[in-house]
């Protein structure tokens, strides 16, 4: 892998940009590897990555039946964070935070990491009892987060409009070194770093089947034919029900839609994020100038990668009381992703009734802001057999009644 | 937008005036039963990439629970009923059997 930097730029430059090579090879499948990643999104890559990094586990193959990042993570909205109620939460939010700071430089590869702060808007009562709560529980926890005021809020953000008729701004949860990062660069960057260890990125290559022996896998099924393992990491959002079937497991997960939006570019007018919980609705600004917006995720089962209009509608209707200044902007573009809801609305990492196979699903609205400090532990999982950052995850905290409870506790994803 | 007809007032309602209320014909689980049961009557839902029974009310209509077979992948709508019943009724069996050859009750999806 040739370095990027300022000096290749200019090397480059001189020669009319003829010496980039390819950022990851495109292989075709060996027979065997120690480690078999199924899906190409951040978190499958970045699982691969830590693997290699501080394992020293490099003979490993990451599966993807489209294009590497083309999932949730290239569809997300990108906002980091990390200022949950619940420990477990705090401890591996955090961690992937505390990552993406210096993401690009570990990975030599720009991601636009913009720890640019993130507000939670309290709009009622009880939102301001809640976000005091997690401003406490973060102190304890060492995430750096704070209650401001009314005041404040309007001084990071002047185009707010406080004193709106329905959902007037009381206050803020602040997160100053919370952001935004480039979505496609995280997927991409780790790619590009897997790759250089001599790990295989097989795209276009659909894992249709789990081969399993005496209780343990042994190997999958694909397009391109049967390869073998040591090790499996089902790592598929949305599709991790179906992958858990062909493993012979089930999981306690749903997947819907979740939508968002972008405007047409204007001039910079909001350098922070803003979340506004009790509407549903989320806004930054990219560094093209489109107004980044999302929502809630729609009511039903989906798998189309299609939402419905009136969910938007209702997203863009409660932001324009906050911000009335978006109220004339044309909206460009509008997608949606495939989530995987959990019970509890918290992930799951954690080994499965099948010997050898991990799963790491279940991020659901929330799971691009994880990706480094999920990709650290779940490689520490499948390496070691332990992690403190997944122990909390497991599988059978359902049966037990160990819930990490952000449904209640955060009352909103992302 | 999704369209469904409301099997008790007969009205083919938007999705704008339907509240989503997740997966049919789940069996019951309370005190006395094992763990095991509790666990997969809370938490485990089919979420099939295909034939999906669902709970629907007409919130701004009738107001009326009922139930809807759709498709998850296609989004197609295979038929509304009654929620009175523990399984569908035998019309909406062969409607789906006739569109996804192969497909049994309860052989998720
Ligand atoms: C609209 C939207 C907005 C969001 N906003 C935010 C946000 O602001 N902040 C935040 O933190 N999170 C956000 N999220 C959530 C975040 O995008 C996800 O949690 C995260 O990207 C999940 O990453 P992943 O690697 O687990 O999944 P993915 O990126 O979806 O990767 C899974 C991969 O598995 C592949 N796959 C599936 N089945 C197979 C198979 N059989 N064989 C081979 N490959 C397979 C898929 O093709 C896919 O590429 C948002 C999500 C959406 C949809
Ligand atoms: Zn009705």
């Amino acid at each position: 892998m040739k370095h990027y930097s300022a000096f290749a730029v200019a090397r480059e430059a001189l020669r009319y940009h003829t010496g980039w090579e390819r950022a990851w090879r495109s292989p075709e499948p060996k027979k065997r590897y120690d480690v078999i990643i199924i899906g190409a999104g951040g978190h499958g890559l970045a699982t691969a990555y830590y693997l290699g990094k501080n394992y020293g586990i490099q003979n490993v193959a990451v599966i993807e039946k489209g294009w590497l990042g083309g999932g949730n993570t290239g569809r997300n909205t990108t906002i980091i964070r990390s200022n949950y109620l619940q420990d477990p939460s705090a401890a591996i939010y955090e961690k992937a935070r505390g990552l993406y700071e210096d993401l690009s430089q570990d990975l030599n590869y720009n991601i636009m990491f913009s720890p640019r702060g993130v507000i939670m808007l309290a709009q009622t009562q009880h939102e301001i009892r809640g976000y005091q709560r997690t401003a406490h529980a973060n102190a304890l926890q060492g995430v750096k987060t704070e209650w401001i005021g009314p005041e404040r809020v309007k001084e990071l953000v002047p185009i707010i409009n406080l004193d709106g008729p329905r959902y007037p701004v009381l206050g803020g949860l602040w997160q100053e070194r919370g952001g935004t990062a480039r979505h496609d660069a995280v997927a991409w960057g780790y790619a590009r770093a897997c790759s250089a260890m001599g790990m295989d990125i097989i795209q276009q290559c659909e894992v249709t089947g789990v081969r399993s022996q005496d209780g343990r896998v042994v190997g999958v099924d694909t397009t391109k034919g049967a390869i073998d393992c040591d090790k499996l990491g089902i790592v598929v959002a949305g599709h991790s029900g179906q992958l858990a079937e062909m493993a012979g497991f089930r999981l306690p997960l749903e997947a819907v839609a979740l939508q968002a939006l972008v405007s047409e570019p204007i001039k910079p007018c909001m350098d922070v994020v803003v979340m506004a919980n009790t509407v549903h609705g989320y806004m930054s600004q990219s560094d093209k100038g489109e107004m980044v917006i999302g929502g809630g995720t729609d009511g039903f089962n989906n798998f189309t990668q299609r939402g419905s209009f009136h969910h938007i509608e209702e997203t863009v209707r409660a932001l324009v009381e906050t911000f009335p200044m978006i109220s004339r902007l044309k909206m460009l573009r509008q997608w949606g992703g495939i989530v995987d809801m959990t019970g509890d609305r918290s992930p799951i990492l954690s080994k499965t009734p099948l010997g050898g196979c991990f799963i790491n699903c279940g991020w659901g609205t929330g799971g691009f802001k994880a990706i480094p400090g999920s990709g650290w532990g779940m490689a520490q999982l499948m390496a070691t057999g332990h992690s403190p950052l997944t122990e909390a995850f497991s599988l059978d905290r359902f049966k037990e009644g160990r819930f990490i409870d952000e449904s209640v506790a955060a009352g909103v994803a992302h | 937008m999704l369209i469904l007809n409301c099997p008790y007032c007969g009205v083919d309602a938007e999705e704008t005036e339907l509240a989503a209320g997740g997966e049919a014909h789940l069996k019951r689980f309370g005190p006395g039963s094992s763990d095991d049961e509790f666990h997969d009557y809370l938490f485990m839902r089919e979420n099939p990439k295909g034939v999906h029974f669902e709970r629907w009310r007409h919130a701004n209509g009738c107001g009326k629970w009922f139930h809807a077979a759709r498709c998850t992948n296609t989004l197609e709508v295979f038929g509304t009923y009654t929620a009175q019943t523990s399984e569908p009724p035998q019309d909406i069996k062969d409607a789906i059997a006739a569109k996804r050859p192969g497909w049994t009750w309860r052989e998720f999806s």
